[in-house]
């Protein structure tokens, strides 16, 4: 299979001192669909990151052969933001211009697409994720499910090859999360789900990785990952 | 949410809101320049300024009240200026102080309550005006919103634990407190929101996605509102000396 994210020995420690990552190996194939498990401050998220060149590291970070770090030209560094896709945690983040269709089209637009055919995408993008009539709404209008649809949407706007998805689940009520599970299944792109949520990340993911002090302590599947670090909400 | 109501304004449907920015603005800068090179004395020219105003007002179909209350904000500033120059014996001058700051600030609460900013923004790029300067007024704008926010979730949560007998200084320390704990969420949320935009190939400029047309109605709105504040400045106000 083609190798769209490859991470070798990577590590990063903040201004703080904090050493966030100590040493992370990590792939990611065309078409596959990893969860990434771990406690909070195990360096999910600084990793998630670093696949968006929002953050250089120490080793060596490839999306898609091509080589993410402080050197990297202004080029390809915006070859690879088009290529990840990463969806924060936090949608209102995310989301910041006056309509949906606006804050939709902002990716398409940066990646020098003329207005009208961002506005197209932008459109086509929200009638995929069921947000057709929410165009000309407020993001600050919508609800956290709605919201976090209309995340997924800007960055499926920019055609990305992998979707990195940071606790996508979080503050989402049981059928917005079946809906999500659902619409997810069917984007045919390679992705990283960061996530606590054993259910979420069991319905979709085919194998599992899990953090633990900035280092991968485990690979397998989900079920293997979740009874070995007993990853679950059950006492037992 | 308090925040947005400029931003809810800016994107109604009336004819002013239809208008290309750059026409708006340069009509805002006569306007601005007229209003204040008014002699004092021209009552009659600071009456006609103002019916253009409510001409706009109209047109604009925006909430009179809203509108006016807040361009009344400036007034406190200015009649803090206006008093001295009253007691310094100079009524009219320090009426027309009053009068030219909440013309102003009614005219430029007009011109930004019908104009998206990305549209303002975009006008005053075909201006010339540097880029720096005009990404920090997105940014400061955007970022205003995010203290705002910050501050009233931050508000309505105390006022949640707020006892009957919090008052006075522990209310006082509560709020020193509460500063220090807004200005570093909203640095950390702000910071959030840049990240987000450079996932999404931001490059320091923020497209525009209804590109502006100069059409002949703008250029009409334009020579009118040119003709009608040259005519009030010229015909009934003296220059300010």
């Amino acid at each position: 299979m083609t190798r769209v994210i490859d991470v070798r020995g990577l590590r990063y420690r903040y201004p703080d001192g904090t050493q966030a990552l100590d040493g992370v190996d990590f792939h990611l194939d065309r078409g596959e669909c990893v969860a990434l498990f771990g406690a909070n401050g195990s360096g999910k998220t600084t990793f998630a990151l670093h696949l968006n060149g929002l953050l250089y590291g120490e080793g060596s970070v490839e999306v898609c052969g091509m080589r993410v770090d402080a050197g990297s030209a202004a080029k390809v560094l915006a070859d690879v933001r088009a290529k990840v896709g990463l969806v924060f945690q936090d949608s209102d983040e995310q989301l910041f211009l006056p309509t949906v269709l606006e804050d939709v089209a902002f990716g398409p637009a940066n990646l020098g697409l003329a207005p009208a055919p961002a506005a197209e995408r932008a459109r086509d993008v929200l009638r995929q994720v069921g947000m057709g009539g929410a165009v000309d709404r407020a993001p600050y209008h919508l609800s956290s499910g709605e919201n976090r649809r209309v995340a997924l949407a800007g960055v499926l706007a920019m055609q990305p090859e992998v979707l990195v998805l940071d606790e996508p689940t979080t503050s989402l009520d049981p059928p917005d999360q079946r809906d999500l599970t659902a619409l997810l299944r069917h984007l045919p792109q390679a992705k990283l789900l960061v996530t606590h949520d054993v259910e979420f990340a069991g319905a979709l993911a085919t194998r599992a990785v899990f953090f633990e002090r900035g280092r991968v302590a485990g690979e397998g599947t989900v079920e293997e990952i979740v009874t070995h670090f007993r990853w679950s909400r059950r006492a037992d | 949410m308090h925040h947005v109501v400029l931003e809810r304004w800016s994107r109604g449907a009336s004819v002013l809101h239809t208008l290309d920015a750059r026409a708006k603005l340069a009509s805002l800068l006569i306007f601005l320049v007229a209003v204040s090179t008014t002699a004092p004395a021209s009552q009659a020219a600071f009456a006609a300024y103002a019916l253009l105003l409510a001409a706009a007002l109209f047109a604009s179909r925006l909430p009179v009240a809203g509108i006016l209350g807040r361009a009344a904000l400036v007034l406190p500033f200015s009649a803090t200026f206006a008093l001295i120059t009253w007691w310094s014996g100079d009524p009219m001058r320090a009426l027309s102080l009053a009068e030219k700051s909440f013309l102003s600030g009614l005219a430029v609460l007009i011109t930004m309550a019908t104009t998206p900013l990305v549209q303002l923004m975009g006008a005053l790029d075909s201006a010339r005006v540097p880029r720096p300067l005009l990404l920090v007024i997105q940014f400061l704008y955007r970022y205003l919103f995010v203290i705002s926010e910050q501050a009233q979730h931050m508000r309505l949560a105390a006022r949640c634990r707020q006892g009957a007998g919090s008052h006075g200084k522990a209310r006082f320390h509560a709020a020193a407190g509460a500063v220090g704990v807004l200005f570093a969420r909203s640095w950390e949320r702000a910071d959030g929101i840049y990240r987000a935009m450079l996932a999404r190939g931001f490059t320091g400029r923020f497209p525009e996605l209804l590109p502006a047309r100069f059409r002949w109605r703008d250029a009409v709105f334009l020579c009118a509102c040119t003709t009608a504040l040259l005519a009030v400045r010229l015909g009934l106000a003296e220059f300010h000396r």
